[in-house]
């Protein structure tokens, strides 16, 4: 655990000021499609000067520097309490020199604690694997697109939506036209189809560790994939839901098991200050690799 | 591109139409969820809000050398306001109000009658948008938080879309809309 505090806090710094590659590279395409002269350019040119603008003066890309979503997959004998501690102490020091906005509210007292740190305030998901190495991963997810994240429950009857990817399809894109205009699109999505409640909304969140350019392996879910980000773009909602060109930069399906009962459809809507940054540590506790 | 610069006179409001891009110059005042309860619930506003701008933002300020730094300052969603923001345009005479995401009928309806705007930030642009807040001139009502204050700001060139007008004509509405006939021919 050795220097893992100082790359923890690097690790949050470079996620809250600095998009990674892939994602640029999408928005900066997304930025030529649209028509010159309309509201959705501008929206366009703004953003891509606010990446650029955050990276040159290390600041946060956005005042919400949202939950706080580690995903660690550690080899065995990896000390996940110390890692936890460590953690915690990176995130309240990050939050200290503003690399994080003061953003973790006690629900019963409306409270807030100041340093990010309390119930569920990181949030760590450790999994165990094979290998030496560590692979540790943060998502910074801002509230106004978290909150239009959906979770439906086919069938649905308004949708007529059925158990079956066609049912999946309708679901996604009805929650594309819910969350216009909030969650500062254009966005991205995380889904994930089975799975329980609990279980669905975080793989839907997994998703989005995905590489923008990455092929789903599944042929089904790739065919969807794509499908929907053409289909979400049709609809004409645009940046900001200002109209325009782009409406969706990307969708990341997955599937979980369901119980024979129930065919949940999670959403996680990510929006274009898509932050997630992560690193492999050799056994040693140096950084090797950046992964995004 | 169109100037919008202080002081925000009604006939230079309702000039503006539904998708003009504007660049403001001139005070805001900035007031999200506590400040309008309050001023709904007959609160006496500490600055005089008279033809002056509303803008839904919590913004990061610190203190520098005995100086506030604005060190982000992008817009929240404005929907939380809808139930106070018709009454509160009315009651002061609001010339502008900026958010993000839009608001609703009741918002659009006191726009209408007053002679105000909505206008739409870029979401999420905390840094471009800080570095057009030239100066801060002072807060008040800091018991409700730093970010739930009235900060007096005063920004040069600030980009935003006009997307609800004073005619009644609504950005949001209009796109929601035509969305969801799209969607019709798409499932
Ligand atoms: S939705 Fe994203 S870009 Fe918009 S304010 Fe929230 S964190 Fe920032």
């Amino acid at each position: 655990m050795r220097n893992l505090k100082a790359n923890l806090l690097e690790l949050v710094r470079r996620t809250s000021a600095e998009l990674p590659d892939d994602v640029v590279t999408v928005i900066t395409s997304a930025a030529t499609q649209e028509q010159e002269g309309s509201n959705a350019q501008y929206a366009m040119n703004i953003i891509t000067s606010n990446i650029d603008m955050a990276k040159l003066k290390s600041a946060p890309l956005c005042q919400d520097t949202g939950s706080i979503l580690f995903f660690v997959k550690a080899p065995k004998g990896f000390d996940q309490l110390a890692f936890e501690k460590v953690a915690r102490e990176a995130v309240a020091e990050a939050t200290a020199r503003g690399y994080l906005r003061q953003n973790s509210v006690d629900s019963l007292t409306g409270k807030n604690t100041g340093n990010n740190l309390g119930p569920g305030s990181p949030a760590i998901h450790f999994h165990q694997h094979r290998g030496t190495r560590a692979d540790v991963r943060l998502i910074l997810k801002g509230g106004g697109c978290e909150n239009v994240g959906a979770q439906y429950s086919l069938p649905d009857v308004r949708l007529n939506a059925n158990r079956d990817l066609d049912g999946v399809r309708k679901a996604i894109l009805d929650a594309v036209i819910q969350a216009q205009g909030k969650g500062c699109g254009p966005g991205i999505l995380g889904v994930c189809i089975g799975g329980d409640r609990a279980t669905g909304y975080l793989h839907s969140k997994e998703q989005l560790l995905r590489m923008m350019d990455d092929v789903n392996p599944e042929p089904s879910l790739s065919a969807l994939e794509k499908d929907i980000v053409i289909s979400a773009n049709k609809l004409g909602i645009g940046p900001m839901g200002f109209g325009g060109a782009t409406t969706l930069l990307g969708c990341k399906i997955g599937a979980l098991n369901r119980l024979p009962a129930s065919y949940f459809v999670s959403i996680s809507y990510m929006c274009w200050a898509y932050r997630r940054q992560g690193f492999i540590l050799n056994d040693s506790g140096k950084i090797v690799e950046w992964l995004y | 591109m169109i100037q919008l610069i202080e002081p925000y006179a009604e006939d230079k409001i309702r000039a503006l139409k539904m998708g003009d891009m504007v660049h403001l110059s001139g005070l805001v005042y900035t007031g999200r969820d506590a400040v309008h309860k309050f001023l709904h619930e007959g609160g006496k506003p500490p600055v005089d809000l008279q033809n002056q701008i509303i803008y839904h933002c919590g913004p990061v300020v610190i203190k520098e050398k005995g100086k506030w730094v604005v060190k982000a300052a992008g817009p929240t969603t404005s929907a939380r306001e809808e139930p106070y923001q018709g009454h509160i345009i009315e009651k002061f005479t609001i010339r502008a109000v900026i958010g993000k995401g839009g608001m609703g009928p009741r918002t659009l309806e006191a726009c209408k009658k007053v002679g105000c705007v909505y206008l739409h930030a870029i979401g999420g642009a905390a840094q471009v948008l800080a570095e057009c807040v030239t100066d801060v001139l002072g807060v008040s009502l800091e018991e409700f938080g730093s970010p739930e204050a009235i900060w007096a700001f005063r920004v040069k060139n600030f980009p935003a879309v006009v997307t609800m007008d004073a005619h009644g004509n609504s950005l949001h509405a209009a796109v929601l809309e035509q969305s969801k006939e799209q969607l019709k021919q798409l499932v």
